[in-house]
C-alpha cells in the first residue's frame, strides 16, 4: 500500500531551535519525521508514530509518521538530513535545488530511522 | 621624508601658478625647507612636471547601500578586470567599481580624498564598512536631513536650537560630516506615491514646506559653524523646466554669510538646470544657474558631467527613480528607509545620438564654463553621470575650445539650439582647473588641510607627467587628457602609492567625522528622538556607529 | 544587560534582556532564547579528532588551502562581516570558490534582482506604513517568531496603528502557523506561484479576461478579490519566503512578484522583500558585493572574480566534484545540502570553523571552535532589510573568534603566495 504525493520541506520552530544542537535526540526528533493528510494517513493505515518510507526519483528515506493539516496529497518534512535524502539536486543553473515540490511515493514500513550519524554513513 | 625638486608647481589656494619650486614632506605633512635634512630626504625629480595636490572629490557614491545594491544588480558592470589578484587586491568594475578599485582608479588619477555624498543616518555603519574597504584615499559621507520626521518636527514647530541640537546628534551618531539634504520633502511624498513639485508645496503628513526644509538647515548648519555647508539636490531633479526650482533654491541661501565658505552647496546642478516643458522643448537652463551663482558669493555647485557611456543613477532621490524607470523600461530598485528617507536606483546609459542625452552633457560643460572658476567644483555624480575616471576628459573640454567642437560634432544636434555650449568661447586655464578639482572643493567642504601646498597641508600630492609651461592646452588637449589620466606619482600623506600609473603600496586613509556637540544641549532634543524612536524598528541605544568600530577615523570638533 | 542584539534569525531583535547570573535571555522567540541558553560545545581545536592548539589546527588547515587546486569557502551566515570580509579576501588569495547560504536560501532573489531590481523598504517602513501585507510562502511564525509583533503583523506604527488597521496575508500551499491569524488565507498548489503572480498581474493591468476560472487551486473570484486589496491598499508589502524561491520556477517566481510590485507602484505604494534566514545572510552576501563584486557563488581561480551559480555555487561545485578542499565556516551544509553534495564533502578535506558540533564536525579533518557573535563576541551583521547592527559581547571566553582565526590563516596564506 502506497500514495503518491506531492513533498515539500521547510522550517519548523523545533528545528529552529534545535539547529545549534544537531548530534542531540531534541534534534532528531525535530526533523525525522513526516507530516501527512488525515486522508492520506488513513489510507497507509498509520497510527501516531509508526513508520513510511518515503521514495523519490533521488532515494529514499525511513522517518516517523504525523498526522498534520495539509491539503491531501502535499506531505511534509522539516528541512536537515532526513529531507535532503529526497529532494531532487538539479538547480537548473541557480546553485538552488529543488527542495520543494517533489514527487514522493510513502509506504508504511517496519525499518528503523536511522540515527544522525547511521544516516550520514549511508550518505 | 621627501624632496620634491623643480616640478612646476600650481597651487591655487596659495596663489601659485606655474612657479618652479621645490616641495618639502615631513611625517605626512608639507613643510618648510627647514625642517628637513635634504641628505636624508628620498628626492623626486619633477623637473619639467607639473606639481599639484591630490584631487578631492566632494560627490561621489562610492558606499553603502546604494552603490552596493547597484553591484548586486548589475553583474554585467563587474566583467571589466582592472587588477589580477597578487600584491594588490583583484579589482574590477566598469563604471560601478569595488571598494579596492574605487581606491586604485582614483589614486592611479593623482585623487586622495572622496566624500560618499548621501547616506541614511541608520545605515551609516554600512557606509562606514564599505568606506574602510576603500584603500589608498582619504574619505566622509554625509548623512541624508531633508525627508526626515525629526527634522520636520523641529521645523514645524519651528525650534532651532531643537534642530541644531537634531543634527548635531545625528552627524556625531552616524560619524558623519555634515548636512546633505536630497528632494526635501519629496521622498516623503514619494511614501504615498507622491512627490513635491514646487518650494512652497505642502509636505504630507508634516506642516512643512521644501523652502522651510532648506531654509532651517541652512540656518541651524550655520549656528553650528559646521565644517562644510548645506549640501543640496533640489527638488524636481530630471524633470524639463527645473532650472526655475533650482534658481529659487539657491536664492534661499540670500541672507546667510559666512566668512571661510559658501553656506550653500548645490549638487550635480546639470541635473536640475533643464527649461522647456517636456521631453520635446528641452533644453538649457545653465546660463540663467550660473548668472544667479555668478552674482551671489555665498553659494557653490558642482557640475554633475554626464560622460557618453555606462551609467548608473543611485540617489536617495526615490521617487525620481521609479520615474527614471517609468521612462526607460530599466530595472528599478528602491529603498524606504525607515522614517529617515529613501533612496532608488536604475541603470542609465548616455548616448551621444540621443537628443536628451546630448543636451544633458552639453548642460554640464555649460555650468562648468559659465560659471566662476571660484564656484564650480567638478564632479560626475559618480556613478549617476558615469565615471570618475573620465575627469580628466572633463578637464580637458573646460580648458579647449577646440576639443569641445570636435566632440560637439559627435553628438545629437539639437545641442546646437537647446544649448549656448557652441558658443561659448570660454577656455579655463590650467590654473582655474586645477582649483576646481582641488582647492575649491576642499573649501567648499571646510577641509584646511586639502586642495593644497602650503606648509601644514597634508602631504597629498599628484606630479602629471605634463610641462605646463610648453603646453598648448588649447590644442593639446590630447596629451592633456592622457597626462591627467594616469599621475606619474600619487603621494598620500607623504608616501609614494603610485608610479606612472602603476600601484606601488598599498594605504588605508583616514575617515573625518565633526563633532559639534558641544554647541548644543543635546538634552533639548533627546526626549522628542526617545518619543520618536517608537517609530523605529531598533532600540535608540543600537542606533549609530561608534568611533572604535573604524578603521582611521578623525574627528573634527567645532567649537 | 539591555538592548542585548539576537544572532539567531533575519529578524535581528535588538531588546533582548540578558541576566548574567541565569546565563538567559528574556524577551526574546523560542529560537532567540535558545540561542542564548547554554549548549554543548565544540571543546578544543582538533585534527582526526585529535585536541590541538589553535595554532597547530589552523598551520594544518592553512597547508591544506594553500596545497589545493580550488577550494570551496562556504557558509558566512551566521558570522560577523569581520569575519565575512576575511573569508572572501582569503578566498581571492588561495583561488578558490566563496559561495554562502544564500545559495540554497534566497539567492533566487538575488537573480531576480539581477533581472529586475528590487523595489523594497526596511522593516521599519512595513510597521509604519504597510496597511496590507502579504506573506507569500513564507511563514515568519515558525522562522522569525517575533517578525509579526515588531515589524509586519500586530506592530504599532505611525499611520498603522494597530492589528486591527492592517489587513493580512496569506499565501501558501498548506495552512501554517502564520495563515491562522491571517485574515485571507490563500492555499495554492505546489509550484503555481509564477502562475498566480501572472494572473494578478493581468488583472490589475486591466486584461482578467484572459485568466481562466482558476489558476493553480485558486478560484479566478478570490484572485479578482486579492488584486482589488492589493490596489486599494495605502502602502503595501509582499513578504516572500523559501516556498517562493525553492520551489519550481525559482528566480522566475520572485521575478515575476516584483514586476507585480513594479505595476502596483503605479497607482499606489507597494514594496517586495525577501524573508531572510540566518541572522547576518545579508552581511555574507553584501561584503562580498564590495570586496569582489557579487554577492556569491564567486570563483577567483583566475586571480579576479567570476560570478556564476550554474557553475560556482556549493552545490554545483560539489556535485561536479570541483573542488578538492572545503573550509566550512558558520554552517553545515552536511545536514543541509542534498545527498549527492554532501557526497563530495566527505570525500575531501573538510576544515570547519564553528561554535557547536553539528554533522559538517563529523566528516571534518580539522575543527576550529570559535566564540559565538553576539555573545562572546562583537562584530556587525544585517539585518533582513539590511540595517546594520553592532553585535554585543556579554560574556568573556577562550574561544577565539571568526575574525581572529582567518585573520591568522590569511597572514599565513600571505606569506605562502608571496
Amino acid at each position: 500500500m502506497a500514495v503518491v504525493v506531492e513533498l515539500i520541506t521547510g522550517r519548523t520552530l523545533d528545528q529552529g531551535a534545535t539547529v545549534e544542537e544537531k548530534l542531540t535526540e531534541e534534534y532528531f526528533k525535530a526533523v525525522s519525521y513526516i507530516e501527512l493528510n488525515q486522508e492520506d494517513f488513513k489510507q497507509l493505515n498509520l497510527k501516531e508514530g509508526d513508520r513510511v518510507k518515503v521514495t523519490t526519483d533521488f532515494g529514499e528515506v525511513v522517518v516517523f509518521a504525523k498526522k498534520a493539516e495539509l491539503p491531501k496529497g502535499v506531505v511534509f518534512i522539516p528541512m536537515g538530513p532526513y529531507a535532503n535524502m529526497v529532494i531532487d539536486p538539479a538547480t537548473d543553473g541557480t546553485g538552488m535545488p529543488q527542495f520543494k515540490g517533489i514527487k514522493a511515493k510513502i509506504e508504511k514500513t517496519e525499518e528503523k530511522v536511522k540515527t544522525i550519524k547511521e544516516l550520514l554513513e549511508a550518505i | 621624508m621627501l624632496w620634491i625638486k623643480n616640478g612646476i608647481v600650481v597651487d591655487p589656494k596659495n596663489k601659485i601658478n606655474l612657479e618652479k619650486m621645490d616641495i618639502f614632506v615631513k611625517n605626512g605633512k608639507i613643510v618648510p625647507e627647514s625642517e628637513i635634512k635634504k641628505g636624508d630626504c628620498k628626492v623626486i625629480d619633477a623637473s619639467g612636471k607639473l606639481v599639484v595636490a591630490g584631487g578631492v572629490d566632494m560627490h561621489a557614491h562610492i558606499a553603502g547601500g546604494k552603490i552596493n545594491t547597484g553591484r548586486t544588480m548589475r553583474p554585467e558592470e563587474m566583467r571589466v578586470v582592472r587588477n589580477i589578484a597578487g600584491k594588490f587586491r583583484a579589482s574590477v568594475g566598469r563604471v560601478l567599481l569595488t571598494a579596492p578599485a574605487i581606491g586604485y582608479e582614483y589614486a592611479k588619477m593623482g585623487y586622495t580624498t572622496s566624500f560618499e555624498a548621501a547616506t541614511p543616518p541608520v545605515s551609516s555603519l554600512h557606509t562606514h564598512e564599505e568606506l574602510d574597504s576603500i584603500p589608498m584615499i582619504d574619505k566622509a559621507a554625509l548623512p541624508v536631513f531633508g525627508n526626515w520626521h525629526l527634522v520636520f518636527k523641529c521645523i514645524e514647530e519651528k525650534n532651532i536650537e531643537k534642530l541644531k541640537a537634531l543634527v548635531a546628534w545625528a552627524i556625531e551618531r552616524s560619524k558623519g560630516f555634515g548636512v546633505k539634504v536630497v528632494n526635501p520633502g519629496g521622498v516623503e511624498a514619494w511614501m504615498y506615491g507622491g512627490n513635491v513639485k514646487n518650494l512652497d508645496d505642502q509636505v504630507p503628513g508634516f506642516g512643512v514646506t521644501p523652502r522651510e526644509i532648506i531654509t532651517w538647515l541652512i540656518r541651524a548648519n550655520e549656528e553650528l559653524g559646521l565644517p562644510h555647508s548645506v549640501h543640496l539636490h533640489c527638488n524636481n531633479l530630471g524633470v524639463p523646466g527645473n532650472y526655475q526650482t533650482t534658481i529659487e533654491s539657491i536664492k534661499l541661501a540670500k541672507g546667510f554669510k559666512n566668512e571661510k565658505r559658501q553656506v550653500l552647496h548645490v549638487t550635480h546642478v546639470q541635473f536640475n538646470a533643464y527649461s522647456g516643458s517636456s521631453w520635446r522643448d528641452f533644453g538649457s537652463g545653465a546660463a540663467e544657474i550660473a548668472k544667479l551663482v555668478n552674482s551671489m558669493d555665498n553659494v557653490t555647485i558642482d557640475m554633475g558631467q554626464p560622460i557618453f557611456g555606462h551609467a548608473t543613477a543611485m540617489t536617495g532621490d526615490a521617487p525620481f527613480q521609479f520615474t527614471l524607470h517609468k521612462l526607460l523600461g530599466a530595472r528599478w530598485s528602491n529603498k524606504d528607509t525607515e522614517v529617515e528617507t529613501g533612496a532608488g536606483i536604475v541603470p542609465i546609459g548616455y548616448l551621444p545620438n540621443n537628443p536628451v542625452h546630448a543636451v544633458q552633457w552639453a548642460i554640464g560643460l555649460e555650468l562648468g564654463l559659465l560659471t566662476e572658476s571660484d564656484k564650480v567644483a567638478l564632479t560626475t555624480d559618480y556613478p549617476n553621470g558615469g565615471p570618475f575616471t573620465e575627469y580628466p576628459y572633463i578637464m580637458a573640454m573646460l580648458m579647449s575650445k577646440k576639443m569641445r567642437e570636435g566632440e560637439l560634432k559627435k553628438v545629437h544636434q539639437y545641442v546646437q539650439k537647446a544649448t549656448n555650449l557652441p558658443s561659448i568661447d570660454v577656455e579655463k586655464t590650467l590654473y582655474e582647473v586645477i582649483h576646481m578639482t582641488r582647492s575649491l572643493p576642499a573649501r567648499i567642504l571646510g577641509l584646511e588641510n586639502k586642495g593644497h601646498l602650503g606648509i601644514g597641508a597634508d602631504a597629498d600630492i599628484a606630479i602629471y607627467n605634463l610641462n605646463p609651461l610648453e603646453t598648448d592646452f588649447s590644442n593639446g588637449f590630447e596629451k592633456v587628457y592622457k597626462a591627467f589620466k594616469v599621475a606619474e606619482f600619487t603621494i598620500k600623506g607623504g608616501e609614494v602609492i603610485v608610479r606612472n600609473g602603476e600601484l606601488l603600496k598599498e594605504v588605508y586613509g583616514r575617515t573625518f567625522w565633526v563633532d559639534a556637540r558641544k554647541k548644543v544641549d543635546l538634552e533639548v532634543v533627546m526626549q522628542d528622538v526617545k518619543n520618536y524612536f517608537q517609530y523605529y524598528s531598533l532600540q535608540l541605544s543600537n542606533y549609530g556607529v561608534e568611533e572604535r568600530w573604524l578603521k582611521k577615523p578623525e574627528r573634527l570638533e567645532v567649537v | 544587560m539591555q538592548d542585548i542584539v539576537c544572532t539567531f534569525c533575519g529578524s535581528v531583535c535588538d531588546d533582548g534582556e540578558y541576566d548574567l547570573k541565569k546565563k538567559s535571555v528574556k524577551k526574546f522567540c523560542k529560537l532567540g532564547s535558545s540561542k542564548f541558553a547554554e549548549k554543548e560545545r565544540i571543546k578544543a581545536p582538533m585534527i582526526d579528532g585529535k585536541e590541538v592548539s589553535y595554532e597547530e589546527a589552523i598551520d594544518k588547515a592553512v597547508e591544506i588551502l594553500v596545497n589545493a587546486k580550488r577550494p570551496l569557502l562556504y557558509g558566512w551566515a551566521s558570522t560577523a562581516n569581520e569575519a565575512i570580509r576575511l573569508g572572501v579576501i582569503l578566498a581571492e588569495k588561495l583561488g578558490g570558490v566563496y559561495d554562502q547560504c544564500a545559495s540554497v536560501c534566497h539567492a533566487p532573489g538575488t537573480l531576480a534582482t539581477i533581472e529586475e531590481g528590487v523595489p523594497g523598504g526596511t522593516l521599519g517602513s512595513v510597521k509604519n506604513r504597510a496597511d496590507v501585507v502579504v506573506f507569500w510562502g513564507s511563514n515568519p511564525m515558525e522562522a522569525h517568531p517575533r517578525h509579526g509583533m515588531r515589524y509586519s503583523i500586530s506592530a504599532k506604527g505611525l499611520l498603522v496603528k494597530d492589528r486591527k488597521q492592517r489587513k493580512v496575508i496569506v499565501v501558501d500551499v498548506r495552512p501554517t502557523k502564520t495563515a491562522k491569524i491571517a485574515d485571507i488565507f490563500i492555499q495554492i498548489k505546489p509550484g503555481y506561484d509564477y502562475a498566480i503572480f501572472s494572473a494578478l498581474r493581468a488583472i490589475i493591468s486591466g486584461n482578467a479576461d484572459a485568466v481562466p476560472s482558476e489558476v493553480g487551486g485558486v478560484a479566478k473570484e478570490k484572485l479578482i478579490e486579492l488584486a482589488d486589496i492589493m490596489k486599494n491598499a495605502k502602502y503595501g508589502a509582499i513578504l516572500y519566503g523559501l516556498g517562493v524561491t525553492q520551489s519550481r520556477g525559482r528566480d522566475r517566481n520572485v521575478e515575476n512578484a516584483i514586476k507585480l510590485v513594479q505595476l502596483l507602484n503605479r497607482t499606489t505604494r507597494w514594496i517586495i522583500w525577501p524573508m531572510r534566514g540566518h541572522y547576518n545572510v545579508v552581511g555574507a552576501g553584501e561584503v562580498p558585493a564590495w570586496e569582489v563584486g557579487y554577492q556569491y557563488a564567486i570563483d577567483f581561480s583566475r586571480g579576479y572574480p567570476r560570478f556564476s551559480p550554474a557553475e560556482f555555487s556549493a552545490v554545483e561545485v560539489l556535485k561536479r566534484r570541483d573542488c578538492d578542499a572545503a573550509l566550512i565556516v558558520a554552517s553545515d551544509p552536511v545536514a543541509h545540502f542534498p545527498r549527492i553534495a554532501v557526497q563530495h564533502l566527505k570525500r575531501i578535506p573538510v576544515i570547519q570553523i564553528d561554535p557547536y558540533p553539528n554533522m559538517t564536525t563529523l566528516v571534518a579533518k580539522i575543527v576550529i571552535p570559535s566564540a559565538v557573535y553576539g555573545i562572546e563576541a562583537e562584530g556587525t551583521a544585517y539585518r533582513m532589510d539590511c540595517i546594520p547592527l553592532r553585535l554585543k559581547k556579554i560574556i568573556e571566553t577562550n574561544y577565539w573568534t571568526d575574525e581572529k582565526i582567518l585573520e591568522e590563516m590569511l597572514r599565513r596564506v600571505e606569506k605562502f603566495k608571496g
